[in-house]
């Protein structure tokens, strides 16, 4: 034994990118490879060594009734347990499923439903087992990855900011695509992290990352409402990669009721943005 | 009910991956067929990869043999499945490639690419010359990032005997230290045009957010042109490995295009004198729902058999179409011309790779920003379909739009879905070359064989196992997720 620490990857539901934000971390990878021992990271190689483990990811959600099991078993094995992404810590874009009837889904999707054994909903690790930290966005930024990881093996307490991607793109002197384009952003609620990409690249932002701390989607929702949008169209914005994130689901809810009240008394105006 | 003992507890990986540290027989697959099959013909072996490890996503390899007969063999892939057609359904257009995106943190550009061209179908949109060159510098950058992965950190470590490519630095640290720059590169020019390596965010219905400066890409053309010559002799590098002899008849299918190396655009062609235009995939091939898979598999229509797609198919339907320098490469190592060895496909990713560098130079070389960063257009009630070249092979995706421009019907065939019945098949043909190994040989050159078509589990649907008993021996509950029920 090396008396490095002990690291392990473990995926659930997701598509991967998350964990491969390591590997895309070519500066510094073999650097990390060295300082800690490799225990448990299919991906990247075939030696699998049992736990404990004393740093470990988890990527993806939870969707299945054996994953529920085993993310019960990565954490008995796991002294500081952190997740990875959207779908760790949010359930991810295949949480839409929360909303709809899975059996529907499955029919969609597969001409033999009967094959497939799946929960009706995807939901987020931490709603199963003590989550120690958490790390934003669809997909992680690797070198915020690389930045915790660094903290851990030097034994600090890791941090990473969490104030709105809106303040990211004034220090990036961004120009407002709100203000100045009229264009749909979340960005005033978004975790930070990402960078403040979209709008750097003239689109609004979508929310990769969550919701930031103490945001008030609520309160950007209706000011888009008073200027004109109505409440269906806001819905998908919520509703998206973190759409199951708490502060994001209830408000997604409230947009929907709100559609459905407007429907029923006939008040729906235009659709055009 | 072999599912159902994959919830057993215990570490089959223990046995064969700690045992497993031994270098793979140098000659995979050629050991004397006679030497132990005798005492071997009446027992009843279960070979079971528990988790293929080195490919994205999760599935499993169970193959049982009586005697030499093999009884059962299924690729078993039992990555959860993520439902993206259905909620796509109802989803406005133009989230549709931020959405599929997600389907593979690998080889999101491919998911982004086929939707916006089976939109631009639908809604009847053309897009102009520039952003179509953009948009093939896009997918170079994936394909540069995808090849260089597999080669480097994935697939060579089985033909030098390593674990992992990080182990692999140990003793290579020249080869892999390029590589990790080739991949680096390839990241970069996501990054720069795309926003971001992983799930870009510039990819829009009609063309770009926006479109780079001159300067942006421009800074990009000295690491481009050091990488046409790096991967040069990172493919003379792996044409030199020792590989299997293994050959297979396979049917060869990749999409073509009179001009150009197929990336966004083309026919399906075959090797078989099969030609269609892309949308008319689902008329010669059709998805099949099998028990043990949560990805369907695809087959040919006609009579339900497997076809190969992937590096070694394009390189072989299109390798006049090659860039002059992958084509010089490929002459000079004496690439067969129709290569039929699957592990090969690792030297057709290293000639793909050549030719993404030097095609993205080139583009990056005479850039100049187009006037508008996008065609608008006006949503319509339409259908429409397209197929792109992914790094692993073809990917189709077909869809419907009512008149609000919200989706009302979504199909995605991805590259692995449509290999999964070859490697079924391929493994079928290796297993009696293979019996007299030991289980944990066995095993290993199963993955092996299973990893040299770069397997992307989570675009299909999303990881692989593999499992080797000869007798009981239960599964470990971390490595071994199942959620596939048995056949009823």
């Amino acid at each position: 034994m090396s008396g490095k620490p002990r690291l392990a990857v473990f995926k659930f539901a997701s598509c991967d990118g998350c964990q491969l934000s390591l590997l895309d971390a070519e500066d510094e990878l073999l650097a990390i490879a060295g300082a800690v021992e490799i225990a448990y990271f299919l991906e990247a190689s075939s030696r699998v060594l049992p736990g404990p483990y004393d740093v470990t990811l988890v990527e993806g959600s939870i969707t299945t009734p054996h994953d529920a099991e085993r993310i019960q078993e990565v954490r008995r094995q796991s002294k500081f347990l952190m997740t990875i992404g959207a779908c760790a810590t949010s359930g991810g874009i295949q949480a839409l499923r929360n909303w709809a009837s899975s059996e529907e889904y499955l029919r969609a999707v597969y001409a033999r439903p009967e094959y497939i054994r799946t929960l009706s909903t995807s939901t987020a690790i931490a709603d199963h087992v003590k989550v120690d930290f958490e790390l934003r966005g669809c997909p992680i930024n690797h070198h915020q990855l690389v930045e915790v990881l660094s903290s851990l093996i030097a034994g600090r307490t890791p941090r990473t900011p969490n104030h709105s991607v809106c303040l990211d793109c004034k220090r990036r002197g961004t120009v407002c695509v709100t203000v100045a384009q009229g264009i749909p952003c979340i960005g005033p609620v978004t975790h930070a992290g990402c960078g403040a990409l979209c709008p750097h690249f003239d689109r609004g932002c979508y929310g990769c990352y969550g919701p930031a701390a103490q945001a008030n989607p609520s309160s950007l929702n209706d000011w888009w409402m008073q200027h004109g949008h109505a409440p269906q169209q806001l819905v998908p914005l919520m509703r998206n990669f973190n759409g199951y994130a708490p502060s994001f689901r209830s408000e997604s809810e409230r947009l929907e009721r709100m559609a459905a009240t407007s429907h029923s008394s006939d008040q729906v105006g235009g659709n055009d943005k | 009910m072999t599912n159902e003992t994959s919830t057993d507890r215990v570490l089959p990986m223990e046995v064969r991956r700690v045992t497993g540290r031994q270098r793979p027989t140098r000659h995979g697959g050629q050991s004397n067929p006679w030497a132990e099959t005798k005492a071997m013909a009446s027992e009843t072996r279960t070979i079971r990869i528990e988790a293929l490890a080195r490919v994205e996503g999760e599935g499993a390899l169970d193959i049982r043999l009586e005697g030499d007969r093999i009884e059962e063999l299924k690729l078993r892939i039992y990555e959860p499945p993520r439902f993206f057609e259905a909620f796509l359904c109802g989803r406005p257009l133009e989230e549709v490639p931020d959405i599929t995106a997600r389907i593979c943190g690998i080889c999101p550009v491919a998911y982004m690419m086929t939707s916006v061209h089976a939109l631009e179908a639908a809604l009847g949109v053309t897009v102009p010359s520039e952003i179509r060159q953009l948009r093939r510098l896009l997918y170079c950058g994936e394909w540069i990032e995808s090849h260089a992965l597999h080669m480097h950190l994935l697939h060579a470590p089985d033909f030098l005997g390593y674990d992992s490519g990080l182990e692999m630095a140990r003793d290579y640290p020249t080869e892999l230290g390029r590589g990790l720059r080739l991949k680096k590169h390839g990241n970069q020019l996501l990054e720069t045009l795309g926003g971001r390596a992983i799930h870009p965010i510039n990819v829009a219905v009609g063309g770009f957010y926006r479109c780079p400066k001159r300067d942006e890409l421009a800074a990009l053309i000295p690491d481009f042109e050091w990488g046409v010559q790096a991967a040069a002799e990172t493919t003379r590098w792996i044409a030199g490995f020792p590989y299997p002899h293994f050959e297979r008849p396979y049917e060869m299918i990749a999409l073509s295009h009179p001009d150009e190396y197929p990336m966004n655009e083309g026919r399906i062609v075959s090797n078989s004198g099969l030609s269609l235009p892309a949308s008319d995939f689902e008329t010669e091939f059709e998805e099949i729902h099998v028990p043990h898979s949560t990805a369907l598999h695809a087959a040919r229509r006609r009579d339900g058999s497997s076809y190969l797609v992937g590096p070694l198919a394009r390189v072989t339907l299109n390798r006049d179409r090659l860039s002059p320098t992958a084509r010089r490469v490929a002459d000079e190592i004496a690439f067969e011309p129709s290569c039929r060895n699957p592990y090969k496909s690792l030297i057709a990713r290293g000639l793909e790779l050549i030719h993404a560098y030097e095609e993205a130079l080139q583009i990056l070389t005479n850039y100049a920003p187009p006037r508008t960063s996008r065609v608008t257009y006006k949503p319509r009630a339409g259908e429409g379909a397209a197929a792109t070249e992914a790094p692993r092979g073809m990917l189709y995706h077909r869809y419907r739009i009512d008149e609000q421009g919200k989706i009302a019907f979504a199909t995605i065939v991805p590259p692995t879905s449509q290999n999964q019945r070859q490697i079924e098949e391929d493994l079928r043909h290796l297993i009696p070359t293979i019996l007299a190994e030991t289980d944990d040989n066995l095993g290993r050159q199963c993955e092996r064989l299973v990893r040299s078509y770069d397997p992307c589990i989570s675009c299909s649907t999303h990881f692989l196992k593999i499992h080797i008993d000869r007798g009981e021996r239960s599964l470990d509950p971390i490595a071994s997720p199942s959620n596939v029920t048995p056949t009823p």
